[in-house]
Formats: C-alpha cells, sequence, structure tokens
C-alpha cells in the first residue's frame, strides 16, 4: 500500500561506468538524490555533467557501452535497477516514462499522430482500439492541441514545432505515470514556444499528479517551472535544495558562478561574469574535488579529498568551503 | 502533378536518345533491305523497298520514317530467323519477364529475414558467418552460381531440370510457364541463381537501414513508452528502413535483367537474353537493335514506377 | 642556391615517407587482420605466377604441334587413367589445362588491369575538370555519366561487342578482341571515379593554398596535376583495387557467354565455357579448376579491398 509520502524515486551511491578497451571511464559518481510524488526535480549542469545518462538508467535506457557499476534504484518502493528487461520495459511509459530534446526527431514520421498514441496506450492498458482513440483525442485535447480530431491523422511533418513537443508531452502522459523525466524538453524550440510548452507540462503534471525529472542547462527553465533543483558537477550533485534557496543563496561556487553567469536586467556590470576554465572530461579528472581547479575558495585539502554530501540549512552541499547564506 | 509530367519529359528524351542509336545500328551499320525482307524476296522487291527507304534521303526523313515504321510494330526481319523481330521479341520476353518476377519475389523472401534477423541478432559467430558469406556472394560470377546450383541440384541431386522451361500456358501472347507444375519446376535454379545476386544486396542493405533506423531518436522515444521489442522492430523500425530498399530493388530489377541474359544462357531459357546472345553470334543486327529498343523501354517504365512508388510510400514526399 | 639542394632533399623526403609509411597504422592494422593477410599473399602469389607463366608452365598451349588429340580428356595426374605429364588433366583438344589456366590467368589479369587503368584515368581526368570548373562542363559530365550508370555492365559491354562484329570482319575479330573488351570495359567503370573525385575536387578548389596558387599565377592545369590529382588518389586506389575483381569477373562472364576472348586465346571465363559443354559427360576438371582459380582471384581482390576501404577511412577510426 502506497502512501502520499512514501517516496517515489530513491537513487542510491549510483555510479555510471563506460566499458572502454583501454579502461572503464566513470562518468557518474556515487550519485545520490529522492523525489516525492509530484514534485518537480530540476537537474541542472553543462553539457556532459552527466544530467542525461542519471534520467536514461533511472528509465531503464542504459545501453552498452555504458553500464551501472554499483548503486540501486528504488521506485515506489521496490527495487528497479536489477530487474530483467521485459519488467524494465513494462515499468516505462506506464510508471516511469521520458521526454526528448527534439521533438521532430522523437516521432516517427511514417506513422500518424493517432497511430503512434493508440498504440503507446494499448500496449499498457486493454482497450480497444476505439476507446484508445478517444483516450488519445481527450488527451490531444488536455495539452491544448486545436482540432485534435483532425490531428489524429496527421503526420508529425504536418505539426508546427511547439505542437510536436505537444504531441510528445501526450505520448509521455498518456497511460498516467509516476514520473516523467524530461531531457531537454525546450532546448529546440523557439524562445516564445518555451514559454508554452513548458506551462503544458507544468499544468497537466500537476492535474494528474505526476513527478517531473527536468534536464536542462537553463537555470531560467528550472527557476520558472521546479520546486526543487540538484546541480550536476563531473558526474556528481555539487548542490541540491529548495530552488528559491538554491537561486536566493547558492553555497557551493559552482553553482554560485553559475547563477552569477546569469546576466541580470537589474544590475550594470561592465563584463558578464564567467567561471575560468571549463569542466573536465571524464578521462581527465583531477583528484581530489573535482571543481578544485577552478574554485575561488580552493584549499590545499580540496586537492586531496572528495567532499561528501552535507546538509546545510534545506540544502545538501558536497563542499568543504561552501558560502554561507546571502545577506 | 508536376512530378509526373516532368519524369514523363525525362522519360521521352531518354526513348528519343535510344531510338537515335538504334536508328544508326539499323540503317547504317547493318543493311535496311536484308533487314526488312527475306532472303527469298526479288530484286524488283528490293529495288522497291530501297526506294520507299529513301535512302538517300536526309537523316531526318530517314529518321522519321524508322520511327513511323517503329510504332506500327515493324521492327524489320531477322536475318537468321527470318520472321519478325517484333515477333521474335515478343515470344521471349514473358520468358524472361517471368524469371526476373520469381527472382525478384525469391531474393526478397530470402533477403528480407535474414537481413532483419542479422540486424536484430546478437550472435556474433552468425553474423560473422553472414558476412563471409556475403564476401563470397560478391567474388562469384552468376555463370558460376548457375554451373553449381546445376551440379548440385541437376546432377547429384535430380530434383530440378537444368534446361528449359517446362509447359507453358499461352494467354493471348503472352506464354506462361507458371501455371504448370513442370513450369514451376523448370524455374526454380534458374531463378535462384538469378535471385541469390540480390539477395546479398537485400540483406546488406536492410541490415545497414534497419541499424540505422534504430539509432534514431523516434525508435529511443518508443522503447522509452514501454513498447515491446517487435513492434519496435517490425512496425517502426522496418517501415521506414523500407523506403529506401524499395528504391533499390526498384533500380536492381534493371541489373536483374542483365544478369538473367548470362543466366538464361547457363540454364538454356528462352528468353530475350539467350536472343541476345544468339543475334551477337550471328551478327543479327535487326534483333540487335530491337533488342536495344525494347530494353531500354522497360528499364525507363520500371524506373519511372518505381519513383512513382517512392512518392506513394512517402508521406513526407507527397508534401512537397 | 636553392636548385643545388633539390636532388638531396628529394631523396631525404623519399626516406622519411617510407619510414612514415612503415610507422604508420596502415601497416600495423595490415599485420592485425590474418584475413586480409592472407588473401594479400594470395594476390602476390598469382601475379608472380602469371609473370612467371612463361617459365612455368609445362606446355605452350599455342603451339598447335604440341598437343595432340589422343591425349585429350584426361583426368588430372592423381586419378586413374591420369597422365603425370599433365598434371590438372586436359581438354577436349588435349591442351594441359594448366597451362591453360596459367595462360587465362594472364588474359584475365591484363584485360582487366589495362581496363581499369583507363577507367582510372579517364574517370580522374573528367572528375577534376567537372569539379574543377563546374557549370555547363560539370553539368554536361554529371548527366552522361548519370546515363551511363544507368545502363548495365553487362548489358552494355554485350552491345559493344554485339556493334564491334557488325562492323568488323569476323577474321579479324580475334585480333581485336583484347582490345574491345578492355574498351568496353573501361567505359563502364569510369562514373564512380569521376563523381568521387568531382566531389573531392570542389573540397580542394576551395582550401587557400588553391588560391594561393592561382594569385601567384599558376595555370589551371598546374593546379589541377600538382594540387589536386594527388590528393584524390587514396580513395582511387580502394576503388579501383574493388574495381579490379569487378573487372575480371565482367571479362569472364562475357567470354563465358562466348562474346569475348576466343577459345584459341582463352580466358578463364572462355575456359569455364568450353568445361561447361562438358559437364554433364563427367568431365568435371576442365571446369572446376580454371573456375576455383577465379574465384580464388576475385575473392582475393575483394578482401583486399575491402580491408583498404576500412583502413583508409578515417570515419570509422
Amino acid at each position: 500500500m502506497q502512501t502520499a509520502s512514501e517516496t517515489l524515486l530513491d537513487v542510491r551511491d549510483l555510479s555510471i561506468e563506460f566499458l572502454h578497451r583501454k579502461g572503464n571511464l566513470q562518468a557518474i559518481h556515487h550519485l545520490s538524490l529522492t523525489m516525492q510524488p509530484g514534485e518537480v526535480l530540476g537537474m541542472v549542469g553543462e553539457s556532459g555533467a552527466g544530467k542525461s545518462l542519471t534520467g536514461a538508467a533511472i528509465s531503464g535506457l542504459l545501453q552498452e557501452p555504458g553500464r551501472i557499476k554499483q548503486g540501486e534504484i528504488w521506485f515506489q518502493g521496490q527495487r528497479i535497477d536489477n530487474l530483467n528487461d521485459n519488467a524494465r520495459r513494462q515499468l516505462r511509459g506506464k510508471a516511469i516514462s521520458c521526454i526528448f530534446q527534439d521533438p521532430l526527431t522523437s516521432l516517427n514520421p511514417v506513422l500518424t499522430i493517432g497511430q503512434q498514441l493508440t498504440e503507446t496506450i494499448r500496449t499498457h492498458l486493454p482497450l480497444t482500439a476505439a476507446e484508445a482513440s478517444e483516450r488519445a483525442i481527450n488527451l490531444l485535447t488536455e495539452v491544448g492541441m486545436s482540432s485534435p480530431a483532425q490531428r489524429m491523422h496527421q503526420y508529425p511533418h504536418q505539426l508546427s514545432g511547439g505542437m510536436r513537443q505537444r504531441v510528445v508531452i501526450a505520448l509521455a502522459l498518456c497511460v498516467d505515470p509516476q514520473l516523467v523525466i524530461a531531457d531537454e524538453p525546450t532546448t529546440a524550440l523557439d524562445v516564445s514556444v518555451q514559454a508554452q510548452v513548458l506551462r503544458v507540462l507544468k499544468r497537466l503534471c500537476q492535474q494528474h499528479g505526476t513527478a517531473v525529472m527536468l534536464i536542462t542547462h537553463d537555470m531560467g527553465v528550472v527557476a520558472e517551472v521546479c520546486s526543487r533543483v540538484a546541480v550536476l558537477y563531473a558526474g556528481r550533485i555539487v548542490e541540491m535544495g529548495p530552488v528559491a534557496e538554491v537561486i536566493r543563496s547558492p553555497k557551493h561556487p559552482y553553482t554560485r558562478g553559475l547563477i552569477n553567469s546569469i546576466p541580470s536586467m537589474r544590475e550594470r556590470h561592465a563584463f558578464l561574469a564567467q567561471i575560468d576554465g571549463t569542466m573536465p572530461r571524464l578521462n581527465t579528472l583531477p583528484d581530489g574535488c573535482a571543481f578544485h581547479p577552478r574554485c575561488p575558495n580552493v584549499t590545499e585539502h580540496c586537492q586531496r579529498q572528495q567532499p561528501d554530501m552535507q546538509f546545510k540549512h534545506l540544502s545538501q552541499i558536497a563542499c568543504f568551503n561552501p558560502y554561507g547564506e546571502t545577506p | 502533378m508536376v512530378f509526373f509530367v516532368r519524369k514523363l519529359l525525362q522519360a521521352c528524351m531518354l526513348l528519343a536518345g535510344v531510338a537515335l542509336l538504334s536508328f544508326i545500328l539499323f540503317q547504317y551499320l547493318g543493311d535496311p533491305v536484308a533487314s526488312m525482307l527475306p532472303e527469298s524476296a526479288t530484286e524488283v522487291e528490293r529495288a522497291a523497298l530501297r526506294t520507299s527507304l529513301g535512302l538517300n534521303d536526309p537523316v531526318i526523313v530517314q529518321f522519321g520514317h524508322y520511327i513511323t515504321r517503329l510504332l506500327h510494330g515493324n521492327f524489320g526481319i531477322s536475318y537468321y530467323n527470318q520472321v519478325s523481330v517484333f515477333q521474335l521479341i515478343m515470344e521471349r520476353l514473358p520468358a524472361t519477364l517471368e524469371l526476373v518476377f520469381v527472382s525478384v519475389v525469391l531474393a526478397m523472401a530470402i533477403g528480407f529475414p535474414l537481413g532483419v534477423w542479422s540486424a536484430i541478432s546478437r550472435n556474433k559467430l552468425l553474423k560473422e558467418g553472414v558476412q563471409i558469406l556475403s564476401l563470397i556472394g560478391v567474388s562469384l560470377p552468376w555463370f558460376l552460381t548457375g554451373i553449381i546450383l546445376i551440379i548440385v541440384f541437376s546432377i547429384w541431386l535430380g530434383w530440378f531440370p537444368s534446361s528449359g522451361r517446362g509447359e507453358t500456358v499461352k494467354i493471348g501472347f503472352w506464354s506462361t510457364g507458371l501455371l504448370t507444375a513442370s513450369g514451376w519446376h523448370s524455374i526454380v535454379l534458374p531463378a535462384l541463381s538469378l535471385g541469390l545476386s540480390m539477395v546479398t544486396i537485400i540483406m546488406r542493405l536492410i541490415r545497414t537501414e534497419m541499424l540505422e533506423v534504430m539509432k534514431s531518436d523516434y525508435v529511443k522515444f518508443a522503447r522509452a513508452r514501454g513498447i515491446e521489442n517487435y513492434r519496435i522492430w517490425f512496425r517502426h523500425a522496418l517501415k521506414n528502413a523500407l523506403l529506401p530498399v524499395v528504391t533499390v530493388i526498384g533500380l536492381q530489377i534493371g541489373g536483374l535483367i542483365a544478369f538473367a541474359i548470362v543466366i538464361e544462357t547457363v540454364f538454356q531459357w528462352p528468353g530475350m537474353g539467350l536472343l541476345l546472345i544468339q543475334s551477337i553470334n550471328f551478327v543479327d543486327v535487326p534483333v540487335l537493335s530491337g533488342y536495344l529498343l525494347f530494353t531500354a523501354l522497360i528499364f525507363i517504365v520500371i524506373n519511372t514506377l518505381v519513383d512513382l512508388l517512392y512518392y506513394l510510400i512517402d508521406p513526407r514526399m507527397r508534401a512537397q | 642556391m636553392i636548385n643545388d639542394n633539390l636532388p638531396v632533399r628529394r631523396r631525404t623526403r623519399m626516406a622519411q615517407q617510407w619510414r612514415a609509411f612503415t610507422d604508420s597504422d596502415l601497416l600495423w592494422l595490415f599485420w592485425r587482420s590474418k584475413s586480409t593477410v592472407v588473401a594479400f599473399t594470395c594476390c602476390l602469389v598469382i601475379l608472380l605466377c602469371s609473370v612467371t607463366s612463361h617459365w612455368i608452365a609445362p606446355h605452350n598451349v599455342f603451339d598447335t604441334t604440341t598437343f595432340d588429340l589422343m591425349d585429350s580428356e584426361l583426368p588430372p595426374s592423381w586419378m586413374s587413367g591420369g597422365d603425370a605429364r599433365f598434371w590438372l588433366g586436359t581438354d577436349v583438344q588435349g591442351r594441359d589445362i594448366f597451362s591453360l589456366m596459367l595462360y587465362g590467368l594472364n588474359i584475365s589479369l591484363i584485360i582487366g588491369g589495362i581496363s581499369v587503368l583507363l577507367s582510372v584515368m579517364l574517370g580522374v581526368a573528367l572528375g577534376v575538370l567537372s569539379g574543377y570548373f563546374g557549370g555547363l562542363v560539370d553539368t554536361l559530365i554529371m548527366r552522361f555519366a548519370d546515363a551511363m550508370l544507368s545502363i548495365p555492365t553487362i548489358m552494355f559491354t554485350l552491345l559493344v561487342s554485339g556493334v564491334a562484329r557488325v562492323v568488323i570482319p569476323k577474321e579479324l575479330m580475334g585480333h581485336f578482341a583484347p582490345a574491345i573488351l578492355t574498351g568496353a570495359i573501361a567505359l563502364t567503370g569510369w562514373m564512380q571515379y569521376a563523381r568521387t573525385v568531382r566531389g573531392l575536387t570542389m573540397l580542394e578548389k576551395g582550401r587557400e593554398y588553391v588560391m594561393a596558387s592561382r594569385i601567384s599565377g599558376a595555370t589551371h592545369l598546374h593546379i589541377m596535376l600538382r594540387h589536386i590529382v594527388p590528393n584524390v588518389l587514396r580513395p582511387v586506389l580502394v576503388m579501383a583495387t574493388l574495381h579490379l575483381s569487378v573487372a575480371i569477373l565482367t571479362e569472364a562472364t562475357l567470354s563465358f557467354l562466348g562474346v569475348g576472348m576466343p577459345p584459341d586465346q582463352p580466358s578463364l571465363g572462355t575456359l569455364i565455357n568450353e568445361g561447361n559443354q562438358y559437364l554433364f559427360s563427367g568431365q568435371w576438371w576442365i571446369v572446376a579448376f580454371p573456375a576455383a582459380l577465379l574465384v580464388i582471384l576475385s575473392l582475393s581482390f575483394n578482401m583486399l579491398g575491402d580491408w583498404l576501404l576500412d583502413a583508409l577511412n578515417p570515419k570509422l577510426r
């Protein structure tokens, strides 16, 4: 029996590595996070930080040469990372669903919208073709598509980018999953359309009580939609906490650098603040804390040891020298 | 609409070019008088023909006459057989077309499953085996395949005949071997030899296309929605992979008609190919030029049909 | 002065290139792939046999006085009824199969090799012209290539053969057959080179060093020969190796059909054709040995070409 406060998703000490002839490369290091039903968690970081990989591992889409080295993934009180392929597949779409970045390539060009929707619905639910069709039309209405009955017979190339992404959202939510992993859902869209799509996503998830793991590199999107945020750097979470707190008063030097580098309308600066250096590649990680070469707060301790996650106020930080509360 | 018209125009231009070539062959390299009258014709008849052919007229006029004659079905008379070339070709055409048709069907029946399976399967040994087989397939000349099949199935096992068409049934002008048991019996080995050359191509193509498609985003999304593997392979992947395969098969049919020439020789199959070889050996010019025209026509028709088919299958093309 | 140093520079440059080659990945990849080493060895052995065929062939199959109908249709020497003089048996005219094979190999290699060479020259020339000048020249050449590509090789070569027989009297056919075959096969193969070279030319043409050359007054011809052609040779080499196998098979097919090399100057294809007629009466050796040689030849070049394709393709690495 599942109570409302039971943790939806529990990732414990997850490590992911890539098998390579010359030695395995570790991409995710000891990552732990939890999600409650209905909450929207943002996963922020630069390209290559490991956000998409984490999402892939949770949904079971992680493929060779990547594999889970250690750790456990628990969903609704059951362990899912060690299930067989078929059991994992049944979870996908029904319990855990995904949305990807490019709506054009996410949809099969030779099948109609209706075909793709009804197929997904009937894979997981024992409905007749007519019932599935009706459910599909309702979904299209929910995501805000005009004349949904007609759209059912259209092909993806006949729709605009924003409409396609709405279809993708409909497809992801059509069987009422408890968790949606959205991997950069608005990056490929025009700015004006981004806002619309985000709104649709947020509204639907609130209505259905679906939790969302929103993977993005855009702090602005996080600020608008998420309730909690996790900041990733070089395969680890460096800061995780409520959005308001992390944005208003970032404690990890990396997070602070990220927030500061967002141009602000209010303040006038001569130069755009940036963090010196770049994120290290998988095979060139420095000893100790991965961020220390670029960190303004670096000490000798940082160069030798990895910081663990510690609680500070409402957030968790992985740093030996975090900032305090911003006045 | 514009699409159709453009394709039609291109086809007509090509046909005109080929007609010109075959005209040159017929009129200037061969003896047009001997090409149009039987040997038994009298001198008077020959003289009359010479005047009517207008061999001193400008080239354009002669060409015009030639085209008119063609349109009336007069392709001349074969030197060797002394019958109308048109009739000769029409007699042989069904044999070749049936052979090609059955080969394509066989090739698809063998190649499709093998191709899909080699894209899906993870069995390394089998994959290597398949690669080796396709390498050998490319290195074996077509006639050798036919000979080997004859040795194994005709001489050693005695299951199939090694030559001839078996009994045929005539429907109008078309004599078909597909309605008789002995007809089918005879077509198996030649069709297999011909088809095997295509099997490798189809297999490789389907495998490549499917592997390409399996890496695509929409397949990833379909898996993310929990759709079963077999549905992904056959509904999503294969359908997309089919598009280029259909085109290639269509274009290969032209090549098949060419290979059929060799197969017909090996199996003594009475088709157009055998006719061509005989006409080359006996320097039978009217047959040569008639063959040229007919084959070009078949090619052009097939290519245009393939273009149309592609247009119909791919919804994206229809939008343009 | 600069000119004095030229010979020295050339020598050291060649030495450098040799060292670069022996150190290169190419050689290492080569030794790693056992099947390719086997294929390459086969090719070498075959080429060696072909070159020395004049000396190693036990019999001269052209001298009609050396063979005797009494010796005809003898099986290979290790079977009963075989004769130690004829290692692989004899054909219906009493000619030694082994010697025939060596001669046929020669013919196949020469015709195949020369036709590929001609194809390459024609294709590279047209491709460079097409890519370099663009415009009308490009359109014409490419349209022509497209038209030629839509005609299957066999059909084209057969028709060329047919027309040749119309024009050339029968007695002289024997003399002209090799040339006609070579020319016909060459004409069907140039298109692939032209297309590839055209693309590469267009790429190179836009590079800065070409523009610099133009500015310093180099002629078009100089640029094409000095800068562009060397850069397109690599993919052309790969294509040529695979094409060689195709050319050899095409010639074999034509000869098998009876419109290639005549029986008194047989290529491997002609031999197979001859043997095919005696298949049912049990003299399998007349077909089997030439056929086996043909397959080995074609397979070896194919494998070599396939390997080169993978090895020289930067994308796959």
